[in-house]
């Protein structure tokens, strides 16, 4: 892409760049089942994976019982508390987050706002959900296999994953890998379409500095998750062989129930080293695409150009390679060379400036805007306080020797919730409000709309906010019940019947929620092609909902960055991204008197 | 407005909450003050971040709130103030890290005088080893663990016979004395943690994994585990009692060491079957996992 | 710093390049498959190149036993080589419009690599019967894993192989399958190298 390339590009005659071979389904079930278009590969992988989050919420739910009101409910056991948090963690951060973010949304959002007709390997992007749901099968099979699912921490640290004490080790650690492997082996398929449309399939006029940054997050968090998702895959079929042949990778030899076993020699440390190396670049796989996401959405409805646009889309990509070298700040106490603390505590807190930055962008984008309060503007402001508050309680434990005391606590869970649960559940939530008119022509209801979201804000900090505290206290984390002990009052006791209350109510305002999507496909107020006015080449299909080949007879030609709102001189506070300079409408006709070379879109 | 008006009070409300909420840490009882002063300087400058951010959200929410006669700004971007934002956020990081990493060097570096004490944890209990007269900790190995060895000492060190063990009871340490925890698990990972002691640290099995602290007050406090290793992990609990030196005297004087509990295991008899070569190689691994460790 | 440099551009600025702000895109000027087959080799490399840290990292521990390197390995090698060669004959053949050329290559490259994942599972079997159990030794259990997810990758490239070879068979062009011998060769070589380094290896410790 050198200047020299740039100069190359002007010859290349139109027809020698590549298009996408379309397919063309001719059966209702290539259509809409075993289909190849993105929109629909998308709705199938959301649908999934809010399924399969339900039942993380359900599991939710049944572990806050537990821990609100010990000894009051027979059927939940140290063995099935065990269960429901590996699998409540695994479900949400896995199969909903990462596949909701870059199946679904990535999926649907790629190839309209790059101005793609579908994804480059329609085929393999078809094979990917599949796989996915395989796999989502697979997992949810490890519940009814006999011992049921695995109970060893959504970490599946060895050696007890896999030995004695731990509840699933016969089926359910089996499975989890099994599933885990499945996963990566879908999600690769799908990750290499979403890098590939990106690098090569866009529109003309799209480059890479005009793209939304919704793509921006979502295409670095694919990368990231192509270079990270290979060591949970190492790291998992190590382990099942570990379970399965009894090799030694990660076993240390062991006296379990007073039997030598045997295993010899293997490292625990590796494999937390392996699972780490995947698992911090994964909150960044989570937390890019809402980024982006946000980004977009606070400028549309503020009316107003994303603030900082280059800075933004550096800081993705710092983000994104920065992410790799902090791994083991997830290690301090895991008896590591504890000299590793120094590096990893420094990159961890550099991390925080770029983060920092686009907090700050986001806040300077409000700034002198014309603020919409629509429901996913209200959504965005949700999450920039959940998610300031999350990489606020980051930099606590990011600094080793903060981490020491507060390690392992409720402190812990507080943090990763607020960061990487609700903020980007908040984003979810926001991107489903502004783009469900898109996918279905069709406006959410905005009262409904109202109710859920001030009930999930309010309530999740409720939740959350007050946890911090029962960490502080020295509540450890992963505890079936606290039991009697001298240094926890009783009113955390109280606490923690208070954030019961509170997660079954913001768990039940969800079905507020889904009730509105479903009755809004059919009864929703019609929405038109761009009820938000907004600029990006999503918005400028042919038709609501965008039809198969995404834009009508012609691809569009970008002409603009997908800012251009409330430019001085022009008429209208939004300027769409194809809009032929020659269309656009002025207000001073002295000064866009020289129609090649608007002089409103220079600063 | 309404959201303006929640976003002013959230900050104030967490505010309030911070200084006014029952929940706070457990008083210390060890020489680990430092990390509880991080905490606090990391809130001091996260915290004035914080509300700042959220006021001045509120602020732009209500103040450029949707009117019709009014068009928003075209500014995309400002280079002044965004590295004038980077330099004050990377003063703010430089803030923390500083402390953190003193104190943490003060972490990492144990003491020369701390004496050594040993837990062991395994499924789902808490035992702990102390040196004898002669002030060291015998060499051990899982492999030798056996009903008439539970510690898995080795009997052909003549550090191990005198070395003190202590089973199903508390664990005594001494007053203002730094001590090195060796940790050493014969399972699963578990976690050694004290909450008034501050640190923690994971015991791996396979490796010796240590911390250091110096005790600063006397009393009876909870040792629990702060690693999920399996359905009992909530129940893996142990006391531990710090004494002033001559009480811990008087309570080491009454304790049993190896040899008188486990004369048949100190003399090494259960070995008969195993090579001395085969020992000597559990026992160079075991020093070599050691090294890891450290 | 081409990137670099696209990357600082001001895109609310109109780009004095495209006559009407207008540029053609695309970051390679190659089809999307070939794209694509680099991502993936980047995603096969981090694994191989995790796979082998971890066995670097684990050799350190005690009671590492090496195993024995039977000489079937060299003979898998060696067929590995040549079906590679053959690939390349095949992807010549395309490039020069040869169907003969393109057909004796991709014959002999599929016969070949059969006969190396043959030779492999051949040499699994000679270990376990002397008594190589993965469960042994570690050495073993890598042994076993490095071997296994090679092969893997190699089956999985055969698949492709029989979707160019099964075309070409029922009379497509060599422009139809040109691409696709291409990728096929592309990612023989490709597994060709990361087997010698395996093999290297494997030999080394």
């Amino acid at each position: 892409m050198s200047n020299g390339m740039l100069e190359e590009t002007q010859v290349v005659p139109l027809a020698e760049i590549e298009e996408v071979d379309l397919y063309h389904a001719h059966h209702w079930i290539t259509k809409y089942v075993f289909s190849q278009d993105a929109k629909i590969i998308a709705i199938q992988y959301s649908a999934t994976a809010i399924l399969i989050g339900l039942v993380g919420l359900v599991l939710s739910w049944l572990m806050r019982l537990q821990l609100g009101f010990p000894e009051v409910f027979d059927f939940i056991d140290a063995e099935s508390y065990y269960q429901y948090v590996t699998m409540h963690g695994m479900i949400m951060v896995i199969y909903l987050l990462t596949a909701l973010f870059l199946g679904g949304f990535g999926n649907y959002l790629i190839p309209l706002m790059v101005g793609a007709r579908d994804m480059v390997f329609p085929y393999m992007n078809m094979l990917s959900y599949w796989v996915y749901l395989i796999a989502v099968l697979v997992l949810t099979a490890s519940f009814f296999v006999p011992g049921g699912a695995s109970g060893a921490g959504w970490t599946l640290y060895p050696p007890q994953a896999i030995s004695e004490g731990t509840p699933g080790i016969d089926g359910g650690i089996i499975l989890m890998l099994v599933s885990l492997v499945l996963f990566i082996i879908g999600f690769t398929m799908g990750g290499l379409n979403y890098v590939v449309t990106v690098l090569q399939a866009r529109a003309r006029g799209m480059t890479l500095m005009r793209m939304p940054l919704t793509v921006w997050g979502i295409f670095v968090a694919t990368i990231l998750a192509l270079l990270a998702f290979p060591a949970l895959f190492v790291a998992g079929v190590m382990m099942l062989l570990d379970r399965v042949l009894g090799t030694s990778f990660f076993m240390p030899e062991m006296i379990v129930q007073g039997e030598m076993t045997s295993h010899e020699n293997g490292s625990p440390l590796l494999f937390q080293h392996l699972f780490w190396f995947f698992g911090h670049p994964e909150v960044y796989i989570v937390a890019l695409p809402a980024f982006g996401v946000v980004s977009d959405i606070i400028s549309t409805h503020a009316r107003k150009n994303i603030f900082g646009y280059r800075m933004m889309v550096w800081a993705i990509v710092a983000i994104g390679g920065l992410s790799f070298i902090v791994w083991a700040h997830h290690m301090y106490v895991s008896g590591m060379n504890p000299y590793f603390g120094f590096f990893f505590a420094t990159t961890t807190l550099i991390i925080a400036v770029p983060t920092a930055l686009k907090m700050y962008n986001w806040v300077l984008t409000l700034w002198k805007g014309n603020i919409h309060l629509t429901i996913p503007m209200l959504f965005c402001v949700a999450f920039i306080l959940t998610f300031l508050n999350g990489g606020i309680t980051g930099l606590f434990l990011g600094n080793v020797i903060v981490d020491i005391p507060l390690s392992d606590t409720m402190f812990v869970v507080a943090h990763f919730h607020m960061v990487m649960g609700i903020a980007p559940v908040l984003v979810i939530f926001a991107a489903i409000y502004h783009w469900f008119p898109k996918m279905s022509g069709r406006m959410l209801h905005e009262g409904w709309g109202q109710f859920h979201f001030w009930i999930t804000f309010l309530g999740s900090y409720l939740i959350y906010f007050p946890m911090h505290y029962l960490g502080f206290i020295g509540v450890p984390r992963r505890y079936f019940e606290i039991g009697e002990t001298s240094f926890i009052p009783p009113s955390a006791a109280t606490l923690n019947e208070f954030i019961t209350v509170v997660v079954l109510i913001v768990g039940f305002a969800q079905v507020v929620f889904i009730a509105n999507i479903i009755i809004s496909i059919f009864k929703g107020k019609p929405a038109g092609d761009n009820p938000w006015n907004a600029t990006s080449l999503e918005w400028q299909t042919a038709t609501t909902p965008p039809g198969h080949g995404n834009f009508g007879d012609e691809l569009p030609v970008v002409y603009r960055w997908a800012y251009a709102y409330s430019v001085p001189g022009v008429e209208a506070d939004f300027v769409p991204q194809n809009m032929p300079p020659d269309e656009v409408k002025r207000t001073d006709t002295a000064t866009g008197a020289v129609a090649d070379d608007p002089p409103e879109l220079h600063q | 407005m309404v959201l303006a008006i929640v976003l002013v009070l959230i900050a104030v409300g967490s505010v309030i909450f911070h200084f006014w909420s029952p929940w706070w840490f457990t008083p210390i009882a060890s020489n680990w003050g430092s990390m509880d002063d991080a905490i606090n300087i990391t809130f001091a400058i996260t915290g004035v971040a914080y509300v700042a951010i959220i006021l001045f959200m509120a602020y732009c929410i209500y103040k450029y709130r949707y009117r019709e006669d009014r068009r928003a700004d075209y500014e995309p971007e400002n280079s002044k103030l965004e590295w004038w934002l980077t330099w004050v956020t990377a003063a703010g990081v430089v803030g923390l890290l500083t402390p953190g990493l003193i104190a943490w060097n003060e972490f990492v570096t144990v003491p020369e005088d701390a004496t050594e004490f040993e837990v062991v944890g395994s499924q789902w209990e808490w035992k702990y080893r102390l040196p004898g007269k002669d002030g060291k900790l015998g060499t051990s190995s899982i492999k030798l663990i056996s009903d008439d060895n539970p510690f898995g000492l080795n009997p052909k060190d003549p550090n191990s016979k005198d070395d003190i063990l202590i089973e199903g009871e508390d664990l005594h340490l001494p007053l203002n004395k730094p001590i090195k925890m060796l940790l050493r698990s014969v399972d699963v990972l578990h976690d050694f943690y004290v909450p008034q002691f501050r640190a923690k640290m994971d015991l791996v099995p396979g490796m010796v994994t240590f911390f250091w602290l110096t005790t600063t007050r006397t009393g009876t406090f909870d040792i629990l585990c702060a690693e999920l290793c399996g359905v009992g992990h909530h129940a893996m609990r142990g006391q531990v009692v710090v004494d002033d030196t001559a009480a811990f005297q008087k309570w080491l004087g009454g304790q049993k060491s190896f040899a008188t509990l486990y004369p048949k295991g100190a003399a090494g008899t259960q070995q008969a079957a195993e090579s001395d070569a085969e020992i000597k190689t559990v026992l160079t691994a075991n020093n070599q996992n050691n090294e890891e460790g450290k | 710093m081409s990137l670099f440099h696209e990357m600082t551009k001001k895109p609310w600025l109109v780009d004095p390049v495209g006559a009407e702000g207008v540029q053609e895109v695309g970051a390679f000027f190659l089809p999307h498959g070939k794209v694509g087959l680099r991502v993936f080799l980047v995603v096969v490399t981090v694994i191989f190149t995790l796979m082998t840290i971890a066995y670097a990292d684990r050799m350190l521990f005690a009671n590492w036993l090496p195993m024995p390197e039977p000489w079937v390995l060299w003979l898998n090698t060696a067929l590995l080589i040549v079906s590679g060669i053959a690939m390349q004959v095949a992807r010549n053949g395309a490039q020069q419009d040869n169907i003969s050329g393109v057909r004796d290559g991709l014959v002999w490259a599929g016969v070949l690599t059969v006969a190396f994942l043959t030779g492999q599972l051949y040499v699994w079997q000679q270990m376990v019967d002397l008594g190589y159990y993965a469960n042994t030794n570690t050495a073993n259990a890598f042994f076993y894993l490095l071997t296994a997810i090679h092969g893997l990758h190699m089956a999985g490239g055969l698949v492709a192989w029989w979707r160019s070879f099964s075309r070409m068979w029922r009379g497509a062009s060599v422009t139809d399958i040109r691409l696709s011998v291409e990728l096929c060769t592309t990612y023989w070589h490709y597994l060709l190298l990361i087997w010698l380094v395996l093999f290297a290896l494997l030999l080394l410790s």
